[in-house]
């Protein structure tokens, strides 16, 4: 039988109080060791947060503010990055007791270790007080102050309807170049966007800039300075003007730019904005584009807009020939829809729709005979080669009889009316500017594929039931159809659906 | 008794001196406190003597000796030995060792009768310690350093060793010495204990961070709470006259 002697710890006295222990790399026990070194010495065991009582949040210095809950991962973050001294010692375990949350108190304990004296490791645990301090975020004291905002970009369009702002509006909410306003503001003849950086408002500039033909003016307001560490605080100003020419408009262009865009004939339609101007001369089917620099140098304002468009009804359609993309020439015979049933006046147009019209259908366009211009441009141009009539597009008056509703619908902006509060009449006017813009929208596919429509809340039993009685006269109607649409984001959906 | 001591701000005492019941080497430093503080015990009883072996101060650790003899590394000088010579009792041997672990202080650890060795050391070295000493020679190790010099301070009466040895090598230690041992530290905590503390049989030097508990073990293992130089003489008269009577 072997003898296994059994192992005995040999102890020896810790050297400074004098108890049996066993051996360890310091050769001290324990308590002695503690009572010799602090590990946590050059940690605060007090700290201050800094809350702000009005949006919640919690300052991460040097000047972040963090929302977070109380007991959150993120506050503990956040609290012991407040501790300055723990870059020396290897945090093991951190974590909250709970304290009131009306106390004002925030309890931390820590766990670290340290090397002490030759390879002993000392673990130890203690708590940091945190005390929350009151103190207003920048933000929150901006909005107290009244002074929300750094830099406002004003755009202006200096024409008698809003059809362009509702576009526009249409462009921002696609591309969500709202996303960091702080407030938007109507005003005569425009809009506010108000930022609280410099920067945001000139990536608005730029972003109208890619949209639309503007001009843009930027000028700064001191609003203090501090000469002693050089800095100075400025509100910025962008005024964004817009070319006052919008689609469908009639222009007469100066004879000048006529002529440096290939030798035009300046009575021409605008057919399409983007951030140049698409011109076109419905008599020849020439086009042109006009960069806003052109216009700019040398301005003008457009001869009649689509608010004085006209009806007439088609009597007669001759092709002529030549095409440029869909548009094809055309000699149209037109009559006024208002003088039917009273005389035989009629008009023979020449037209770039002759892809589109047919004898019978109704088309609007401008009525020059009845119309008095005021306008240098317009006086000096051959009085022979005025056509009596400017057919712009066709109108579908079948499909405006009923009162359909429609199946889509579009996100509006919220924005801050201006201190002029609309008269009832121009609420009317707004309406009608409202109006004429879904329209447009339903005419002209081009036009919507830019924007975003959204499902309205029956769309798809409109469809059904409005699929079925087609209009038989009006086959060719741009329908929007169900697949441009998007479903809009509800917050409610899910419950409701899980009610039913 | 037991005295705390310091050279030049060191505590590794034994590493700057060397004691032995027959004389005591004190290494040269800038200052006389570390010399006086062994001249005011020893000097009327043994010659308390200032050497530097090879030219160095840490005379502690490269020589090794007893009441018999002194073993001084290859390296030391001529003049040196001389001087040694010249300064020793005349009983004492004093002999050069051509080792290739020339720091005799720390691969020896020995008292008047047994010495424990570095177990690589030479056969011939080994038969010079026999010789010169005049001890017993075991091949040894201290808590699995071979650096036995080094982790122990043993007296005829008794010795320290390395906290970590265990019970049973400390039992096997103590039997081939043939005094009571006990694992301790020195210099608060500190386990080179051949470095940190010198002994003889009636004094200990330890360094100056040595807590008190520390140096009661130090007294209660080298048995130095009341000892005097005439201790042994008395004690060994005591034995005598109950022997006779």
């Amino acid at each position: 039988m072997e003898y296994h002697p059994e192992p005995v710890q040999q102890l020896i006295l810790c050297c400074s109080c004098g108890i049996a222990i066993p051996p360890n790399p310091a050769n001290m026990c324990e308590n002695c060791i503690r009572n010799e070194v602090d590990i946590t010495e050059g940690i605060p065991k007090q700290g201050t947060i800094h809350f702000c009582r009005n949006c919640g949040r919690y300052l991460q210095p040097p000047n972040y503010w963090l929302s977070c809950e109380l007991e959150s991962r993120e506050l503990l973050a956040l609290c012991v990055r407040k501790l300055r001294g723990l870059s020396k010692v290897r945090l093991i375990d951190a974590g909250f007791i709970w304290t009131e949350p009306h106390s004002r108190r925030i309890k931390v304990k820590l766990t670290i270790q340290k090397e002490v004296f030759a390879n002993t490791i000392l673990q130890q645990q203690f708590q940091v007080e945190f005390t929350v301090a009151n103190q207003q975020c920048d933000d929150c004291d901006r909005v107290m102050a009244k002074n929300t905002w750094k830099a406002v970009v004003q755009v202006r369009q200096k024409v008698s309807h809003k059809r362009t702002f509702l576009y526009l509006e249409q462009l921002i909410l696609k591309h969500r170049a709202f996303k960091n306003t702080t407030n938007i503001k109507e005003v005569r003849d425009g809009i506010d966007f108000y930022f609280a950086q410099r920067n945001h408002a000139i990536k608005m500039v730029e972003f109208f800039q890619a949209v639309v033909p503007v001009r843009s003016k930027s000028s700064e307001r001191l609003i203090s300075t501090d000469i002693r560490n050089n800095t100075s605080n400025y509100k910025f100003t962008y005024s964004v003007e817009i070319m006052p020419i919008c689609r469908e408009d009639l222009v007469c262009l100066p004879v000048k730019l006529a002529r440096s865009l290939g030798n035009i004939h300046p009575l021409v339609l605008c057919h399409r904005v983007g951030n140049t101007v698409s011109i076109l001369d419905p008599n020849t089917l020439d086009a042109a584009e006009i960069q806003s620099a052109a216009f700019w140098n040398n301005p003008f304002s457009p001869l009649m807009n689509s608010r004085e468009l006209t009806e007439f009804y088609v009597l007669d359609v001759e092709p002529l020939g030549p095409t440029r993309g869909k548009l094809m020439l055309a000699d149209v015979t037109v009559a006024r829809a208002s003088d039917l049933g009273t005389n035989d006046t009629t008009f023979l147009v020449r037209s770039h729709l002759g892809h589109l019209l047919n004898s019978g259908d109704h088309c609007l366009g401008y009525d020059l005979t009845t119309c008095n211009f005021n306008n240098d441009q317009f006086d000096q141009l051959d009085a022979g080669r005025i056509p009596d009539v400017v057919i712009v597009k066709k109108h579908y008056p079948g499909r405006r009889k009923k009162t359909k509703r429609r199946t889509w619908k579009l996100k509006t902006l919220t924005k801050e009316q201006d201190e002029l509060v609309a008269r009832k009449q121009d609420l009317k006017r707004i309406e009608q500017d409202y109006e004429l813009f879904l329209r447009d929208l339903e005419e002209d596919p081009e036009l919507r594929a830019n924007i975003n429509l959204y499902k309205a809340d029956d769309a798809r039993s409109v469809m059904t039931n409005g699929g079925t009685d087609m209009d038989e006269t009006e086959t060719d109607f741009p329908e929007v159809q169900l697949h441009e649409l998007m479903n809009e984001l509800d917050i409610n959906d899910e419950p409701d659906e899980a009610m039913q | 008794m037991a005295v705390r001591a310091q050279f030049e701000s060191s505590n590794e005492v034994g590493v700057f001196s060397k004691l032995t019941n027959a004389y005591c080497l004190v290494a040269i430093g800038g200052s006389e406190n570390f010399y006086s503080t062994f001249e005011s015990d020893l000097g009327d009883v043994i010659p308390v003597i200032h050497t530097s072996i090879a030219g160095t101060r840490i005379i502690g650790r490269l020589t090794a000796g007893n009441r018999h003899g002194l073993l001084v590394p290859s390296t030391t000088t001529d003049q040196e030995l001389q001087h040694l010579r010249n300064s020793l009792p005349d009983d004492v041997a004093i002999q050069r060792v051509e080792e290739r672990l020339s720091a005799l202080g720390n691969v020896i650890a020995c008292n008047d009768y047994v010495a424990l060795v570095h177990p690589d050391i030479d056969q011939e070295t080994e038969e010079i310690i026999q010789d010169v000493l005049k001890v017993e020679v075991f091949r040894q190790t201290i808590a699995d350093n071979v650096l036995v010099g080094t982790y122990c301070a043993i007296s005829n009466q008794g010795g320290l060793v390395h906290p970590r040895t265990t019970i049973q090598d400390q039992d096997e230690l103590s039997s081939l010495l043939q005094i009571p041992l006990v694992a301790g530290t020195v210099n608060r905590g500190s386990d080179v204990i051949g470095s940190g503390m010198v002994v003889n049989d009636w004094a200990a030097y330890a360094g100056l961070d040595t807590t008190s508990t520390e140096l009661s073990v130090i007294e209660s293992i080298f048995k130095l709470q009341d000892s005097q130089p005439s201790a042994i003489v008395t004690d060994l008269r005591d034995a005598l006259v109950d022997t006779f009577s």
